[in-house]
């Protein structure tokens, strides 16, 4: 017997998962009042596959002259049949969408994974599974919203106007849709521009629940078409995720108005791992605070703080960790990293990492091969970063990391919040009563300790300061699409 | 006869009584009558005053909820004990007796009001999340930090005291500027919580003119939300508009809501907490359960 | 005494494990896919790790024998086949298997030191290693003494390791924890660390008797242990999950978890074992089934 009997280099085969399983149309058109309607202005734009840049399908491009359509659609849908049916029969609805999401899972998230470049096993696992269980969520609550506040009456606002972000398409989308539908709202919803089919196949489903006419309305195009939905003068509510400076246009647009906002935005979390802590799953900790999705998170704990008694211990398994993640084709089913989104994005996150360079920061990526076409960044961190660097004060929205260290709780508390983002935080230590006060100081509105990046319907989501205000998720994403007499 | 004493009205910044930085003042006149050289607070005067809320909110917020409560429970004691002085001078102001005896108990109450709730609306309001992974999962309500209020112009003493309280008894802290037209009740008012054991800086009152301080309130960078009694579509635009700056919360008021019994509710309290929520692994081992 | 010379660390500050970690993390190892290419030349692998393990009151030399043979052929239709590492004996029966096994390279494991309890004297424990080791036993697998860890003696636990390392001589010694009767996955770390530094060359889950025996997250828990103890001293040390592991799958699923904790130069049968008497046929099964593309049954694999 050979002493060892295999060391070679140990690589998994490919394992693709068949995208038989989901059908893409070649075009798609606007989904409005239950029907499916060419754009009035007769444009469409194309959709691709990040991973390869090949065109998955186009889709339509919706003008102020749709946005209105649709609006009246939602508006007619809202008095004529939505506001009438009684909150059971809303409810039945809203679990037939939730089954039928799971019934069609492996073909969304196929979809995602074509049109957004994330990772297969986290389409599979995290995006649709959390999808349909959100809708499962809301569902029961349609006919209970009289326990959820007590003392008052609660009324749904009528129509909502939801424009989502490209990071977790379909997620994103129930967890706009479900909420307003459970209130008795009616919806109009964008997805991004970048993003569309998923929330497309959504409509599908829609359709296929028998969904009143109109009471879902899902139109596609850029930020103009955005724009108007946030303008147009009928829609009661809007409910926003994306950057910051985009959050703060849409409040300056609605301002006079009466319409109601809810803002899901930016952010730029500190994630910090103290002495005491398991310090092995805090590594996976950092991993999946910044990685998970390509970092294309606005919760990531792109902010690494690590006290520096155990700063060498931390950066090394770190560094080991980063070489084992997989980057490359979102198909396959043992890729952890897939492709960037778009290469606007790309562009975005490579002048980062260029200023992260230029400003003397040390940077380690892991070696990794990365295709040719379609748009990649290696895992990246910045060592030795100062809170006056601008990689650790911008967004950046990829799979780059800034790691600063710190000697004391107050300390780092203070770093920790010395940001305009209010949105997450980490900490990480195995003594209780650490965990209660620095969970406790931070200026965020979701805290994971001694875990990151975790979601659930039941979980109320949504930031402080500059990273929005209202939440989604729990009893408290309600009252977003509610008001009281 | 004697001469009488005339009372000089300040404002009100981290517990003390300074007057403007600016040395400006308006005259409140009654029946074309000077009855008082009010503060005309200027930009320099808010600016101070967000300094101090700032510094008094954190310490505010970790005093315990029963504490609170009962600093909450000690200004209406106090107010209480001071009545027939505020009626004489929102009499002095041009108003009724039965009306300023009404505006000053009903303050009272107020107060007691909210000082019951410093310490159950988190009971009422937080709770447990029943996620689906093996994580304890929490909300709570926080304080949102920094409030900037316009009181209610109409009232002399109870849309003040019913916005300040529904912002102090959450663990925030409050810059607001006084009624135009009924500024010395604001004043005396800030005298009750200077003797109240409210800590400095918790409580500011200015005085001046809304027009010309909305738009500071509404851009400074270090104020967490604003609360806007009145009805005035243009301030109440700019008001949104400039809030966007830093995503400030925004509340509006008309002034009868304030006023109104219906204000008495725990949900006011709420519109200027955010919500947290915690996500903590639960550790599942039985010796020998299969999931080890 | 030796040990007395050796490096003691604290054992009451050996790092904090969090289970729930553990567990997510042990569940993204499941969801590897590993295809056909690969899969042949990883379950060759399996193959050779693995420590075929009879521990019954009821083994006989014939017994031990029949298994023997199933060591060094353990499926003569397939050529090509690596043999098992290791045939894992009572001291009683290492004579035999010693006298089975010669010239096939596959090394004779024995356990000692009153297993499965190891409730027993120190100089009994002793006599029991010496006994395997004079028979010929080229790796010795030991029991810690779990009602002393829980007692917090850490030292006398530490000491009893120590001595038993140097009862073995040449022979290679496995700490079997009994994870088992643990408890919690911080007492699987802190007693990896206690049986690294008192020097074994390999810690090993379970005694096959106790119930749950190795899972992927305790086993996880003690590669982290295994990885700190070599950036620590620079001296790898073996890992062997034992006992409930008895499917193809689930072993490649522990190679996945070798590979991307500890990497390349422990996923070898000198650095990992399994310790399984199962395991070997469900291996069998799956390579027949890749190279004829048939779904196989059990009655065309030998179950010595």
């Amino acid at each position: 017997m050979s002493k060892k009997t295999k060391d070679k280099n140990w690589n998994y085969s490919p394992a693709p998962e068949s995208s038989s399983s989901a059908t893409i149309e070649k075009r798609y058109n606007l989904f409005i009042n239950g029907k499916w309607v060419k754009p009035s202005n007769g444009k469409y734009f194309k959709t691709i596959n990040p991973a390869n840049e090949s065109v998955l399908s186009e889709v339509a491009e919706a003008n102020e002259k749709d946005v209105d359509i649709a609006v009246k659609a939602a508006r007619k849908a809202y008095d004529k049949t939505w506001s009438k049916i009684s909150a059971k029969e809303r409810a039945k609805y809203i679990y037939r969408i939730a089954r039928m999401i799971q019934e069609r899972a492996r073909e969304f998230a196929v979809i995602e994974s074509m049109d957004g470049g994330k990772p297969i096993r986290e389409s599979r696992d995290v995006d649709v599974p959390l999808a349909a269980n959100h809708f499962f969520y809301y569902a029961g609550w349609a006919d209970k919203l009289e326990y959820a506040f007590p003392m008052r009456k609660p009324k749904a606002y009528g129509v909502a106007g939801q424009i989502i972000p490209w990071n977790f398409p379909l997620l994103m989308a129930a967890w706009k849709i479900a909420p307003a539908l459970a209130t008795g709202n009616t919806v109009v919803l964008k997805p991004a521009e970048t993003t569309p089919l998923t929330a497309l196949k959504l409509a599908e489903i829609i359709q296929e629940a028998e969904l009143p006419d109109g009471v879902v309305n899902i139109i596609t195009g850029a930020g103009k078409t955005g724009a108007a939905i946030v303008n147009h003068p009928d829609i009661d509510k809007i409910a926003f995720t994306g950057s910051t400076n985009v959050g703060k246009i849409i409040q300056q647009a609605i301002a006079g108005t009466n319409k109601k906002a809810t803002l899901e935005l930016g952010g730029k979390a500190a994630n910090i791992i103290f002495e005491d802590a398991p310090i092995d799953q805090a590594v996976e900790g950092i991993i999946n605070g910044i990685y998970f999705n390509q970092g294309h998170v606005c919760c990531a704990g792109s902010r690494l703080f690590v006290q520096e008694s155990v700063y060498d211990e931390v950066i090394r398994k770190l560094k080991w960790r980063m070489k084992s993640l997989i980057v490359g084709d979102p198909m396959d089913k043992n890729t952890d990293i897939g492709a960037i989104n778009s290469s606007e994005q790309l562009k975005t996150i490579e002048k980062y990492i260029a200023i992260g360079k230029k400003d003397g920061n040390q940077i380690f990526q892991s070696e990794c091969f990365l295709p040719k076409k379609g748009f990649w960044c290696k895992p990246t961190l910045f060592e030795n970063v100062a809170q006056s660097d601008r990689i650790a004060q911008e967004e950046i929205f990829g799979p780059v990391l800034a790691v600063q260290t710190f000697r004391t709780v107050d300390e780092v508390i203070a770093k920790a919040n010395n940001t305009p983002f209010g949105l997450s935080a980490g900490v990480w230590t195995d003594k209780g009563s650490k965990i209660f006060n620095v969970t406790s100081k931070m200026k965020a509105g979701v805290v994971w300790a001694n875990t990151y990046n975790k979601f659930d319907p039941t979980s109320p989501f949504g930031g402080f300061k500059e990273s929005g205000y209202g939440r989604e998720g729990g009893l408290h994403g309600l009252s977003a699409y509610l008001k009281f007499d | 006869m004697r001469l009488e004493v005339l009372k000089t009205y300040k404002i009100y910044i981290g517990g003390k009584f300074p007057r403007t930085e600016s040395g400006r003042y308006y005259k409140l006149k009654v029946a074309n009558k000077t009855i008082a050289n009010v503060c005309q607070c200027s930009r320099k005067d808010f600016r101070e005053a967000v300094v101090v809320a700032r510094k008094a909110q954190e310490g505010w917020n970790e005093k315990s909820a029963f504490n609170r409560s009962q600093i909450l429970y000690r200004i209406a004691e106090i107010l209480e004990g001071r009545k027939t002085q505020f009626i004489e001078e929102m009499q002095l102001m041009g108003i009724s007796k039965s009306v300023a005896e009404k505006e000053v108990v009903f303050s009272v109450d107020r107060l007691v009001y909210f000082a019951g709730w410093c310490d159950k609306y988190q009971q009422v309001f937080s709770g447990v999340n029943p996620v689906a992974s093996s994580h304890f999962n929490f909300s709570v309500n926080e304080p949102m930090g920094v409030i900037v209020s316009f009181a209610p112009e109409s009232s002399p003493l109870l849309g003040l005291v019913s916005v300040i309280a529904a912002q102090i008894s959450g663990g925030n802290s409050s810059v607001v500027l006084a009624s135009e037209k009924y500024p010395l009740t604001a004043i005396t008012f800030a005298e009750v919580l200077n003797s109240s054991d409210v800590p400095g800086g918790v409580v500011n009152i200015l005085t001046g003119f809304r027009k010309e301080l909305v738009e500071h309130f509404s851009t400074h960078m270090d104020v967490n939300a604003i609360v806007y009694c009145g009805t005035d579509k243009k301030e109440i635009e700019l008001i949104q508009k400039n809030a966007a700056t830093n995503m400030k919360r925004v509340s509006i008021y008309a002034d009868k809501e304030v006023l109104a019994d219906e204000f008495e509710n725990p949900y006011e309290i709420l519109k200027l907490q955010e919500v947290k929520t915690t996500w903590h692994p639960i550790e599942k081992i039985g010796g020998a359960s299969p999931s080890y | 005494m030796k040990s007395k010379n050796k490096i003691r660390p604290n054992f009451s500050l050996s790092k904090r494990v969090d289970q729930v970690g553990v567990i997510e993390r042990t569940d993204r190892f499941k969801t590897r896919s590993i295809k056909t290419e690969s899969k042949v030349e990883d379950l060759k692998t399996v193959l050779s790790m693995i420590d075929l393990t009879t521990l019954e009151g009821a083994d006989t030399e014939n017994k031990v024998r029949q298994l023997c043979t199933k060591a060094m052929h353990l499926h003569e239709n397939y050529s090509d086949l690596p043999t098992v590492a290791a045939v894992c004996v009572y001291p009683t029966l290492v004579k035999v298997a010693k006298e089975s096994l010669k010239g096939s390279g596959v090394k004779v494991a024995s356990v000692a030191t009153a297993f499965p309890a190891g409730q027993s004297t120190l100089e009994v424990k002793i006599a029991d290693t010496k006994y395997a080791v004079d028979n010929g036993a080229d790796e010795i697998d030991m029991v810690i003494s779990r009602g002393k860890f829980h007692e917090g003696e850490y030292n006398f636990v530490f000491d009893e390791i120590a001595t038993i390392k140097e009862a073995c001589g040449k022979a290679r010694l496995k700490v079997i924890l009994e994870t088992g009767e643990l408890g919690t996955f911080d007492a699987v770390r802190r007693v990896s660390d206690i049986a690294m530094y008192a020097g074994a060359d390999f810690i090993k889950t379970s005694t096959g008797k106790i119930s749950p025996a190795a899972t992927m997250p305790v086993v996880l828990c003690m590669l982290e242990a295994i990885r700190d103890y070599y950036f620590e001293t620079g001296r790898m040390v073996g890992m062997k999950p034992a006992g409930g592991i008895s499917t193809a799958k689930s072993a490649l699923h522990y190679l996945v978890m070798v590979k991307e904790v500890m990497g390349e130069d422990w996923l070898n049968n000198h650095w990992f074992r399994f310790g399984a008497s199962r395991l070997a046929n469900d291996v069998l099964m799956q390579l027949v089934k890749q190279k004829t593309g048939n779904y196989q049954s059990s009655d065309y694999f030998s179950i010595d």
